[in-house]
């Protein structure tokens, strides 16, 4: 049986007393997470093109998205941002 | 045998208050804390009288104050959390330790729970401010300007293994890891060389190899010798060279790899010698050289790549492996590394999605070229920044895992759970659950105790010196045997 003690702060008499048994750890198993999938591959120039139509008009999108959000004031905020150090 | 890795992660936040002009980052972030408020809301102090972070783990006191705040103090800048963690002021920033956990899974959940507590507060300590102002929280580590806050790891070790043979064989592992941990940073600082993008926010502000400091002369190995747990048996390794991480795979990878090699070490596993020339230069060649390719000296002469040591790396651990049975997800570390490892000697953007400085590359890169700008200019600069702000709709990292372009580890309902539920296999699963229960008579809290102030009694303080207890396999009974805190402390005497 483990003892953890217990103390009165400012107390010499600890007393001790017997808390968490033994360790029956548990592994958990987690499912496993592979990495990600590729994207099919297109055969064909056609279908590259598209693809690439495709991913050109995604990545369009999100710059548009990020600019929508993007801190206005990029130059004076930027400058404004500082930190004391740390740790 | 390695001993299990019992981890967890500090990040330090970085602050600013838009719109307003008189700004003060200490009252702001105390106003941050306290604006997080949980059920229990008690006046529950940190227990400083367990700390001592002047240990030298090569053996010797070092000379300081120690800080210990004022009773009021100290409550108004602490908060224990029922998830197990603490969510403190530090200096001049939030800070979120989150609660010891037993593997990387866990980790990346914890830390992802940090990032929501820490937006709930911001949202609500904005709600506190005249009508314009808006609390702004980055997690990030840098400022651009030469200012540094910390995100540090920490890893359960055995006592037995010395110092030294970790300094020995870890110092070119951490040097090296940053291909695949860092967050990535616009321009260099601290009098470092000058560069339009490096890999990591850290690199620049390392200058020793190993020194007890965290804030002056920083060391790529730090020697604080304070384990939180029983001193005789563990080391706690304190790891400050690493970047705080927005991507669930990138914090996986970061503190599974790392704590497979720190197993190595404890089992004498790492045979290779791979010591660096000069450790301080190299950690900024490998930061600064975003195609991976630069080689760095060996103390040896020779001459590698951080991937190729990180390859080396890899195939003792493949080999320590394949003569042990591991966990699933253990071996599921080993496959992530591989799988980077593989891209990183190919083409480091094939990371898109998985590793925060080629995300951030990625984006930053796409987004000039539409726009016609250059790594100098003022957008470009905030969209670094930005990448780090912890709001939903426009922290830039959430907006791109929002939409599908990063890959996950977690879901977003098992992060939402870890904002009120604490591990269950470590002692985090105790010091969680007193404070949903007890509460009102929970009286001081540090990792490794908690202390009960019950009616006029003396106050009693339970010690936890052994990080996998109180799990809830152990605890569970003896405290749904105990309806008040009055029974625990009795039944923990029976």
């Amino acid at each position: 049986m483990q003892r953890v003690r217990i103390r009165a702060t400012g107390d010499a008499d600890a007393a001790l007393l017997p808390i968490f048994g033994a360790a029956d750890q548990q592994q958990k198993q987690r499912p496993r997470k592979g990495g990600d999938e590729e994207e099919g591959g297109g055969e064909g120039s056609q279908k590259l093109a598209k693809k690439g139509e495709k991913l050109k008009e995604d990545m369009d999108a999100l710059v548009d998205e990020i600019d929508e959000v993007l801190e206005e004031n990029a130059e004076e905020f930027v400058k404004n941002y500082v930190q004391r150090g740390g740790e | 045998m390695a001993i299990p890795k019992v981890m967890g992660t500090e990040i330090e936040y970085g602050i600013t208050v838009k719109n307003d002009r008189d700004f003060d980052p200490i009252s702001s972030c105390v106003l941050l804390v306290n604006a997080y408020r949980e059920d229990h809301a008690g006046r529950i102090l940190w227990d400083y009288d367990q700390e001592n972070p002047l240990a030298d783990a090569r053996g010797f006191q070092v000379d300081g104050e120690k800080y210990t705040p004022n009773q009021q103090e100290n409550i108004a800048r602490n908060k224990t959390l029922v998830n197990g963690a603490r969510y403190y002021v530090d200096h001049a920033h939030p800070e979120y330790s989150c609660p010891e956990v037993t593997n990387v899974r866990d980790l990346v959940l914890h830390e992802k729970a940090g990032e929501r507590i820490v937006e709930i507060s911001r949202r609500e300590a904005t709600a506190l401010l005249p009508k314009d102002a808006e609390v702004l929280v980055y997690k990030n580590n840098s400022d651009r300007k030469g200012n540094s806050y910390g995100s540090h790891e920490n890893y359960l070790m055995d006592r037995r293994t010395s110092f030294k043979q970790i300094v020995e064989h870890l110092m070119s592992f951490l040097v090296t890891r940053q291909v695949y941990t860092g967050a990535g940073k616009v321009g260099s600082e601290n009098r470092a060389q000058p560069c339009l993008y490096q890999l990591t926010q850290r690199a620049d502000f390392f200058e020793t190899e190993v020194a007890l400091d965290t804030m002056v002369k920083r060391p790529i190995i730090n020697t604080r010798d304070e384990p939180h747990a029983d001193r005789e048996k563990y080391r706690r390794l304190h790891v400050i060279v690493g970047d705080s991480n927005m991507s669930e795979y990138t914090i996986y990878l970061r503190n599974g790899a790392t704590a497979l090699v720190l197993s190595m070490i404890e089992d004498g596993a790492i045979r290779r010698d791979l010591a660096l020339r000069d450790p301080v230069r190299a950690i900024k060649e490998v930061s600064h050289d975003p195609s991976c390719k630069r080689e760095i000296q060996l103390e040896n002469g020779k001459k590698l790549s951080a991937v190729q040591i990180q390859r080396e790396f890899l195939e003792m651990a493949l080999q320590y492996a394949s003569s042990r049975t591991l966990d699933a997800q253990t071996r599921d570390v080993l496959d992530k590394w591989q799988h980077v490892v593989e891209c990183l000697e190919r083409d480091p953007m094939e990371l898109s999605r998985e590793i925060d400085w080629v995300i951030k590359k990625a984006m930053i890169e796409s987004f000039m070229e539409r726009k016609g700008l250059d790594w100098e200019s003022p957008q470009v600069q905030m969209l670094d920044l930005q990448f780090h702000d912890v709001r939903p709709d426009k922290g830039l990292y959430n907006l791109l895992e929002r939409q599908g372009k990063v890959a996950r580890i977690v879901t977003d309902e098992e992060i939402t759970r870890a904002i009120h539920e604490p591990p269950e296999d470590t002692r985090a699963y105790f010091r969680g659950e007193c404070l949903k229960r007890y509460a009102g008579e929970v009286f001081g809290v540090n990792w490794d105790s908690i202390s009960f102030g019950i009616g006029d009694e003396p106050i009693k303080r339970v010690l936890m010196g052994e990080p996998l207890k109180g799990s809830k396999a152990h605890v569970q009974d003896l405290l749904d045997a105990s309806p008040t805190a009055a029974d625990l402390v009795r039944n923990l005497r029976a």
